[in-house]
């Protein structure tokens, strides 16, 4: 997925930005807006959150299992990678419903993270690697998954899920 | 809940039953500790029962994958057993489903090792 591509994502966090896709009929409701402590504790109470907010949003348990799932792997890429357990650095966690998707963005103030650096987990070589899978994973149970650099030079993750139709 | 492991002798096999999380934190280093303590006691043949293992995220499956190679580099096998459908699912995703073998029998876990 291209930058541009992203920002559209993005769009969902950014109310008036020109590639908006919140408007008058699909108007974009936060849900969650947080600065969370580096810590594996905010982790843990950030996915069960989550996990509880897509319930409620009609989203079924196996779906909102796999949205806790993605939630937890991408806070624990900012707590521990990004900002190294540092009790100065926090991770903004939003949540937004737009329409009939939800919408995450979690971003981090570490030094940055290019996912084209990493080693690919599913090569035959890699398999026994101990680690590297999690960003497969949130693939694997978003429909939509972007990470970027951030202006200040942290990493940020905007990831999105459709309802199922109806909802 | 942090996971639980609880180990029992079956012959010469030795079978760990997990319950809870296996999560990067305490669940994760219970997972390594016990398998390294295994192997150093020579425990060479463990079959690892998962169907009470509610929930995995990708550090519990790189521990996964680290006690498998521990095991076999000490010239053993760790095999896996009673996967849930989510376990399952997520081994799929990873690959991993062609690196284990797997068993949802523990007879047939059992009688694999000899």
């Amino acid at each position: 997925m291209t930058s541009t591509q992203s920002l559209e994502y993005l769009s969902g966090f950014l109310p008036g930005h020109k590639h908006a896709m919140h408007n008058a009929d699909n108007p974009l409701v936060t849900i969650v807006d947080q600065q969370l402590e580096s810590t594996l504790d905010s982790v843990d109470a950030s996915e069960d959150r989550a996990k509880v907010l897509a319930s409620g949003m009609g989203f079924p348990e196996e779906d909102a299992y796999q949205i806790g799932y993605a939630v937890r792997e991408a806070l624990v890429n900012a707590v521990v990678h990004g900002n190294r357990y540092s009790a100065n650095k926090a991770v903004h966690f939003v949540m937004s419903r737009v329409g009939g998707s939800l919408h995450i963005m979690i971003e981090d103030e570490g030094r940055g993270f290019d996912p084209e650096e990493q080693a690919d987990p599913l090569a035959n070589e890699n398999l026994l690697n101990q680690s590297g899978r999690g960003i497969m994973i949130i693939r694997a149970f978003m429909d939509d998954f972007v990470i970027e650099k951030t202006e200040r030079g942290g990493t940020r993750v905007v990831m999105k899920k459709s309802l199922p139709p109806g909802t | 809940m942090s996971v639980k492991l609880t180990t029992r002798k079956v012959g010469d096999v030795t079978v760990i039953d997990a319950t809870g999380r296996i999560t990067l934190g305490e669940g994760s280093s219970t997972f390594r500790d016990t398998i390294k303590e295994m192997t150093v006691a020579g425990n060479k043949k463990i079959l690892l029962n998962l169907a009470d293992v509610t929930y995995i995220d990708s550090s519990g499956i790189g521990e996964l994958v680290s006690g498998f190679t521990t095991v076999s580099n000490a010239g053993g096998n760790l095999k896996l057993l009673n996967l849930t459908k989510r376990i399952h699912d997520l081994l799929q995703i990873t690959k991993l489903y062609t690196i284990f073998e797997v068993f949802d029998d523990e007879a047939k876990g059992l009688a694999s090792f000899n």
